[in-house]
């Protein structure tokens, strides 16, 4: 009836999935290296050739790992949003958090020259762009807060959230029209949305950041159970309903607009990844997701991110496509059987 | 009529008073003034006890409700559960002590009756909400005494509103508390299912020794089921026996329509 142990086989499976689309990951680009060696180079060894290794090291290992975070991170962030809006349909992109970290990004590229020299430096910064561009999520979760009391309709949501991006949309519309054409170039490269080129500094502020949020997350499990029965009877069962709401917010925001700033907006993934976590495991238990959702949002992103660079192939396709054209079929099946809540 | 309820119910002295209020007066505060909706209200409640809240639409219901469960501050004096200020429990301490059965529609979720019903562990689990033995002891418990065992592993959306309410009555159950309070649980209800609600109801204030309140507009079915009624008119509001308020045609007042009058000997309305 209401076993854990069921869930076990599917966790490791899905911890299988994880290692083998990351080595995966790792061995298909454009140069083709052979699976041992791509062992070797991650294990300390020599692989046979130093141009290999050094492709894996610098270039291929931190674009996995960027896709791992990312994918845990969106995720889970669509789950605590789902379960908190009442609203199945709830993701990062579709209430506009990533519209929001936008905002915040395309404030701080291209709004950077208004500032005096040891500000702009600092905002240009990563730390500068994640802060600006986790405030910008913030803002955002904050207007729908509010817009969401209101309005116990939960469609009408969505449609605040797509009044969002459209809102964001048009002032970073307005920004660029005063910005140089350098800036210009760098804001819109960064908005069509890539897993690759990060150094090593910033993966590790991606990665600090993203397990604060995970862990975050991590303590709302039990308060997020309790909202699946509403506000009301998750106060009358003693949560603190206020505190609670605070830290999924702080979560969520940390979680999109950390993730967005390095790699753009990622469509989609936030949005879908919770819902395939509940077809799988068949239950609203907060644990049993959040690590399901975990798990399989790293594996889904990291296929994507490999679909991207097609073996033998000198073009990469933009990550935010793929995503794109795998989600939004899912998105239009769910709503298609809507009379079955997810 | 209401400041001496006790010596009018006749309450005796053996059962345990679970929930109490001393000159309450309940209303909304505006930034200037109160808004009373209604004033010295005096109320007992005893272990074992099924008590039905009556009162027309709009009278203040909810507010009473609102303020017997801590929700919401009175104007005047206190409600005591367990001899103590309900305002002065923390949330999870009134999580063990009070538990609501409310009339929102719950929001979407793959909930299962059984886990629905583990929920009501959540004031007595760690933080990740991990179900002890004990705790899957009480929610077998809860299940078994609503008898709803033959659908604990369907999803809470595919049965229908009759199956629904008792399940949220077993999450209430498996909660633990003393005191159980149910916003109007017979509504969208038929009659069959009402009557099966409310004799489930008076079987589990005797069997597990609760004090259970509802609210309703099922006066017939609260007079034939209840041991205690609290009706609630414009003018005041009055608890008693069936049989004692009828005797003092407390129910004559419930409305405000000349064409609606009560009849003891039918034990119901008629209309003229």
């Amino acid at each position: 009836m209401y076993s854990q142990k069921r869930n076990i086989p599917i966790f490791i499976i899905l911890g299988i999935a994880l290692v083998m689309a990351f080595l995966l990951n790792l061995s298909l680009g454009s140069v083709k290296i052979p699976f041992i060696d791509v062992v070797h180079s991650l294990t300390g060894g020599e692989a046979s050739k130093s141009t290999w290794e050094y492709i894996i090291l610098h270039y291929r290992l931190p674009k996995a790992l960027t896709a791992l975070l990312a994918g845990m991170g969106l995720s889970v962030s669509g789950l605590l949003m789902q379960t908190l809006f009442r609203n199945p349909l709830a993701g990062p992109d579709v209430l506009g958090l990533s519209s929001g970290a936008s905002l915040g990004v395309a404030f701080v590229i291209l709004g950077a020259g208004f500032l005096p020299g040891i500000l702009s430096g600092f905002f240009l910064s990563p730390y500068g762009i994640v802060l600006a561009s986790t405030a910008g999520s913030f803002m955002v979760l904050l207007a729908i807060l509010v817009v969401s009391q209101r309005l116990r309709d939960t469609m009408a949501i969505l449609i605040i959230g797509l009044m969002f991006s459209s809102f964001t949309g048009a002032i970073v519309g307005v920004l660029t029209f005063f910005s140089t054409s350098e800036q210009l170039q760098k804001f819109t490269f960064w908005s069509l949305g890539s897993l690759g080129n990060l150094p090593w500094e910033h993966i590790i502020i991606l990665a600090v950041v993203c397990i604060a949020g995970l862990l975050l997350s991590a303590i709302c499990i039990k308060p997020l159970d309790a909202l699946l029965l509403g506000e009301r009877y998750a106060k009358s069962m003693g949560i603190n309903f206020k505190k609670t709401r605070f830290i999924i917010i702080l979560a969520a925001s940390l979680l999109t607009g950390t993730i967005t700033a390095f790699t753009g907006p990622i469509a989609f993934v936030g949005l879908v990844v919770p819902h395939i976590a509940k077809l799988v495991f068949k239950t609203s238990s907060h644990l049993i997701l959040y690590v399901g959702t975990i798990l399989s949002g790293a594996i889904i992103l990291l296929v994507c991110d490999t679909f991207t660079q097609m073996p033998g192939s000198e073009y990469v396709l933009p990550i935010n496509a793929i995503t794109s054209i795998i989600g939004a079929p899912i998105v239009i099946w769910l709503l298609m059987r809507k009379h079955k809540p997810v | 009529m209401a400041a001496d309820a006790k010596t009018q119910t006749g309450i005796s002295m053996e059962k345990k008073i679970v929930l109490s209020a001393q000159d309450l007066s309940i209303g909304y505060q505006h930034k200037k003034q109160n808004e009373t909706i209604a004033q010295a209200i005096n109320l007992a409640f005893e272990e074992s006890n099924l008590i039905a809240l009556i009162g027309a639409n709009g009278i203040g219901k909810s507010t009473l409700l609102r303020t017997l469960t801590g929700i919401q501050k009175p104007l005047l004096g206190e409600v005591q559960l367990n001899h103590k200020n309900i305002n002065s429990y923390s949330s999870s301490e009134l999580a063990q002590n009070l538990a609501v059965v409310l009339t929102e529609s719950l929001p979407p979720s793959n909930l299962t009756v059984f886990e629905l019903v583990a929920l009501g562990r959540q004031p007595y689990t760690n933080w990740l909400g991990k179900l002890s033995p004990e705790d899957l002891d009480s929610v077998n418990k809860a299940i078994s005494l609503t008898q709803i065992d033959g659908i604990a592993h369907k999803k809470h959306f595919e049965i229908s509103d009759g199956q629904l309410q008792k399940v949220l009555i077993a999450r209430a159950l498996a909660q633990d508390t003393p005191l159980i309070v149910l916003d109007e649980p017979t509504t969208h209800l038929d009659l069959q299912h009402k009557v099966n609600l409310i004799r489930l109801l008076k079987k589990l204030a005797s069997e597990t020794a609760k004090c259970i309140l509802y609210s309703t507009h099922d006066l017939d079915l609260a007079l034939q089921l209840s041991d205690q009624i609290v009706v609630m008119t414009s003018n005041d509001v009055v608890q008693g026996t069936p049989e004692y308020l009828m005797e003092h045609h407390a129910f004559d007042k419930l409305f405000n329509d000349k064409s609606i009058r009560f009849n003891s000997h039918k034990g119901g309305f008629v209309i003229r």
